[in-house]
């Protein structure tokens, strides 16, 4: 196969950089060793839009997080996805730390965002009455929101691929050759430059062709998901101001009214390590404890980990390194907001290299997924007019239809694994963590993909669900 | 010959103690005579029920949940999975119906725990057309 | 959208509870009835619980799962009570507006009475915090039966489980009688919350280890479950530290609790109990709000079925009376104490005005009680009094009072101690 370029990587960033290039004439590819989108660094994070006060003036990371948040509105109107701006609280609880707020302002000016404010105690508790009423005051920034990390991710990929992307799954990057006018990857596949977008793997990637230059550590964070009930802890990102004693944990809403909280910050070794540990979970509750002392722990529905891509430079790294091959590495925070700048500046980089011509026939639009709890009677019937698939629920939790499972099976990045359906349409991500529809969504897969009980998996191969048939072992 | 078992008539699950002496069997250990009874069977003749599931064809349903007509020596539980492993039913299936006769030679029948009719469109596995129309 | 139909009574849940409300409230005289029910058959959990031991105190024998929930099915066909299948509630309001959605669309029923009757869930994983990775060959104990007993699929070979209730002890036996090594079933209290029988007949019987006082700590494998580690748990329920053993496995299913789904009944503004985790009732299983009642698992969650199928007949009766206008008004409701080591007790409050002769009290005690006893108090007096030679929290305990006891009380009380 032969490309223009070839992007290793199907995180947010590797998406928002393939979605770019789609409004040109290149022709691109987009190499992913998990099985599909959004799998590792991107699937488990946050999900803040940050405001962009915490970078230092001049970096990469003030820059794009800034330009980055800009982006997010229009972006999710043309892309579909959840996003909302519901504005961010850096919470100081010390006399003291009112210096580093004014700093945190100051900055946040030097950087360009918009409508900081220092609040004091009463303006906190009145916007926020949960949060604990030993609060000295604040930073409040209103550009702050938050966004699904999956449907984001999700919707730069399938925008991308509408628009001729290709995406391989399950095809790790094993060996690069450098060739007269590009490169040569995994003996298949050739391209006249490469975007090395690998996440925690960026160094390794980097390492199959050059010397070291940087170095990738994943920062393990871990979380804990609250269920619907405890929506109403706080409507407001509610960050903790960072003391001598530590980063701090936040409280968030997501997108989908549950409550997220942590995370925890441990550098190790082991780039697939996704653990929870009861220790990381003790100190996410001892640490918000800070913030909310009242979070109902029996609303829990899940706790998770993920990995943050963290380099030894202290900033992204975003770098050509010799002809027909950028470096899009280290993106850790604020990496998901920056995406979409990411996204712009890499092609750029790339259209300016190698003289890309936009292509006209490119379409901005993606229509999301139908979303039938959102909608209204009328509507709804509309669509069980057309699929009767609209009217079986799946997921009772979450109400999920056959209907929305059946398209996610059907896009241009159809889900072929449970976690893909999970991730894209939500059936558990309920309270009962898919208990009820776990066999339901797997009889869809089964149908869709034309396979047998046996072939479905929860994600990459070897995570499949069924083993055998009954009395087989006897 | 003594065997020590727990008595399963009430959550008081009484341990027992159970002698055996040629003919003789007593046992110790039971608050009341409901434990000497279980001891004795549970030592001179233990036997359960088993219950699985069989595959059906052409069935509302994929499985039908079925039973040993009467308890089977419990030795012989495996066996009559054994024998169960091939027998496949045919739709529609009703509840007291024999799906496998005197299975494993125990002189015990399996019969149907569920009422299975038989579905109104052909069930045979096409996948081709099946997901054409699921995906239309 | 079409006009909200109108209906006397709708039953949402056809399960082991709906079914006996529905019967009782027709042979009581509501004609005009629906059974709503989210599954592509009547029966509910029934159809899944394979095994038998169901029905010996409401048929007098021993029958299967599904034999049971036949019996009832047979009846609903019989009485022709009406029942949509694959029929979702999506919404139900304080003024009995109910929402459900099937194939046919989104539809409204104004009810002049519902009873509520969705049975409950499991406790996952995440609920749980158990420490590790999350693979493939993590299950629900109850998501586990209906992949094997259902769809006739195995979910996996080598097998631990976590929590020794019924369904835990059940599934050990079903794992294995289906091929599957069953390796241990791992509690963390240090009694087990399932029958006796079962730990005979479905652990002992195939000897699978129990290992009480034990809980998992971590879980290995990132793509399928390769290993857990499981360890002794101190008094306060931490696992202590050296005591950890690893086990080889590539299924780890839960058995840790059910809770009662009561989304709806919140939607409706129902005041739901702290412990029980389901509507607060009076006497006639009516919730606070008037003319919706709750029977079943959603009210509580009960051991046996035929509780179930009892109170269910309960709650169908008064649900008829009140349909038919022959259920007095709520006037003074006396709430019922609980003390010792009685968790809860449904009801939890009783308007002995309008009470039957005959009030059945259902509650569970909070641990395991040798030579316990249960009392009730009305006022000062001791109404009730009952020894028993063992009390556990995996069983149901009743008490039946008489209106003529309590019918001039200002409080009553149930107790339960040790001797």
């Amino acid at each position: 196969m032969k490309v223009d370029v070839l992007i290793i990587g199907a995180g947010v960033s590797g998406s928002a950089i393939a979605r770019e290039l789609a409004k040109t004439k290149a022709d691109v590819l987009v190499m992913e060793k998990e099985s599909d989108v959004c799998s590792q660094t991107s699937k488990a994070n946050s999900g803040i839009v940050h405001a962009g006060y915490d970078a230092k003036p001049n970096t990469l990371k003030a820059k794009l997080n800034v330009k980055g948040n800009a982006m997010m509105k229009k972006l999710s109107e043309e892309l579909s996805f959840d996003y909302a701006q519901i504005g961010s609280l850096v919470l100081c609880f010390e006399e003291e730390g009112r210096k580093t707020i004014r700093a945190l302002f100051d900055q946040g000016q030097a950087n360009g965002v918009v409508g900081l404010e220092i609040w004091e105690k009463e303006q906190i508790l009145a916007h926020e009455p949960n949060v604990n009423c030993d609060v000295v005051c604040a930073l409040y920034a209103p550009s702050a929101g938050i966004v699904c990390p999956f449907g984001l991710n999700i919707a730069l990929a399938e925008n991308a691929a509408d628009n001729g992307v290709c995406f391989h799954f399950d095809e790790p990057v094993a060996s690069i050759r450098k060739t007269e006018d590009g490169w040569l990857v995994n003996g298949a596949y050739e391209t006249k430059y490469i975007v090395n977008a690998a996440g925690v793997y960026a160094d390794q990637v980097h390492q199959l062709v050059f010397k070291d230059s940087f170095t990738i550590t994943p920062r393990k964070g871990q979380y804990f998901l609250l269920d619907h009930e405890a929506k109403d802890l706080t409507s407001t990102v509610l960050f903790q101001l960072p003391t001598k004693l530590g980063k701090g944990v936040l409280v968030t809403p997501t997108v989908h009214e549950n409550i997220l909280i942590g995370p925890t910050a441990e550098d190790i070794e082991n780039k697939e390590d996704t653990t929870t540990s009861q220790d990381g979970l003790e100190q996410i509750r001892r640490k918000a404890f800070r913030t909310l002392s009242d979070i109902p722990y029996d609303h829990v529905i899940t706790s998770f980990s993920g990995l943050r891509a963290v380099s030894d430079r202290n900033d992204f790294i975003i770098e050509r390194c010799g002809k027909g091959w950028i470096d899009v590495a280290g993106i850790e925070s604020p990496g998901l907001t920056s995406a979409p700048a990411i996204g712009e500046m890499v092609a750029q980089m790339i259209v300016e290299d190698l003289s890309l011509k936009p292509d006209p026939d490119y379409l901005p639009f993606r229509q999301g997924f139908s979303s039938c709890r959102k909608l209204s009677p009328e509507q709804w019937n509309a669509l069980i007019e057309k699929d009767p698939a609209y009217g079986v629920i799946v997921c009772r939790c979450e109400t999920i239809t056959e209907g929305e499972i059946k398209e996610a099976c059907s896009r241009s990045i159809p889900a072929t694994s449970v976690d893909g359906i999970k991730r894209r349409v939500r059936p558990g991500m309920g309270k009962c963590q898919g208990g009820f529809c776990l066999p339901k969504v797997m009889d869809i897969l089964q149908k869709a993909n034309r396979v047998s009980a046996d072939q479905i998996r929860k994600a990459n191969p070897g995570s499949e669900y069924i083993v055998a048939e009954n009395k087989e072992g006897i | 010959m003594e065997r020590r078992l727990t008595c399963i008539n009430c959550p008081l699950g009484c341990a027992l103690h159970v002698i055996i002496d040629g003919s003789v069997i007593q046992v110790s250990g039971n608050s009341c005579p409901r434990g000497e009874i279980y001891g004795k069977s549970e030592v001179s003749h233990p036997v359960r029920m088993i219950t699985t599931t069989l595959p059906v064809l052409n069935g509302k349903q994929a499985m039908v949940s079925c039973k040993s007509s009467e308890p089977i020596d419990k030795e012989k539980i495996f066996e009559v999975m054994r024998a169960l492993k091939s027998v496949v039913v045919e739709a529609p299936v009703h509840i007291g119906e024999v799906l496998l006769e005197n299975a494993a030679q125990t002189n015990v029948n399996i019969i149907a725990t569920k009422n299975v009719e038989k579905a109104e469109k052909k069930m045979s596995f096409d996948i081709k057309t099946n997901t054409e129309e699921f995906l239309k | 959208m079409e006009q909200a139909k109108k209906k006397q009574l709708v039953v949402i849940g056809g399960g082991p509870a709906g079914l006996a409300a529905a019967l009782a409230a027709r042979k009581n005289g509501v004609q005009d009835l629906l059974i709503l029910e989210r599954d592509e058959q009547l029966g509910g959990i029934l159809n899944q619980c394979i095994h038998n031991g169901f029905g010996l105190h409401t048929f007098h024998e021993e029958l299967t799962g599904p034999e049971y929930a036949a019996r009832y099915i047979e009846q609903i066909e019989h009485e022709k009570i009406d029942y949509l299948l694959n029929t979702m509630v999506i919404d139900l309001d304080d003024k009995k507006n109910i929402t459900f959605i099937n194939q046919n669309g989104v539809q409204r029923i104004q009810a002049q009475a519902v009873i509520l009757a969705m049975g409950c869930r499991e406790r996952p994983r995440g609920a749980l915090n158990i420490p590790g990775y999350r693979p493939a060959g993590i299950y629900c104990a109850g998501t586990a039966q209906k992949l094997v007993n259902i769809d006739g699929l195995m979910p996996g070979k080598n097998v631990v489980i976590l929590g020794s209730g019924d369904i835990g002890l059940i599934m050990a036996r079903r794992m294995r009688l289906e091929g599957a090594n069953v390796h241990a079933v791992v509690e963390i209290m240090p009694y087990s919350g399932g029958l006796k029988r079962n730990i005979v007949q479905c652990l002992d019987d195939f000897d699978i280890p129990l290992k009480l006082s034990h809980t998992i700590t971590n879980i290995e494998g990132k793509e399928r479950v390769k290993k857990v580690t499981i360890a002794k748990v101190d008094k306060d329920r931490h696992p202590i530290s050296g005591t950890e053993e690893t086990i080889e496995c590539d299924t780890l299913l839960l058995s840790c609790g059910l809770i009662p789904e009561n989304e709806l009944s919140e939607k409706a503004c129902i005041q739901i109990h702290d412990i029980t985790h389901g509507p607060i009732v009076d006497e006639s299983l009516e919730t606070n709000v008037e003319g919706i009642f709750a029977c079943g698992n959603v009210l509580h969650v009960h051991d046996l079925v035929d509780f179930v199928s009892r109170e269910a007949e309960h709650a169908g009766i008064k649900a008829a009376q009140y349909v038919l206008n022959t259920l007095p008004k709520k006037e003074t409701e006396i709430e019922i104490e609980t003390k010792g080591v009685v968790r809860y007790c449904v009801p939890a409050k009783i308007d002995p005005k309008r009470m039957d002769d005959l009030q059945v009290i259902r509650f569970r005690v909070g641990k395991v009680l040798k030579d316990g006893a249960i009392y009730v108090w009305a006022d000062d007096r001791c109404i009730f009094h009952r020894q028993k030679k063992i009390l556990t929290p995996g069983e149901m305990e009743q008490v039946i009072l008489k209106k003529k006891d309590v019918e001039y009380a200002k409080t009553i009380r149930i107790e339960s101690e040790e001797m």
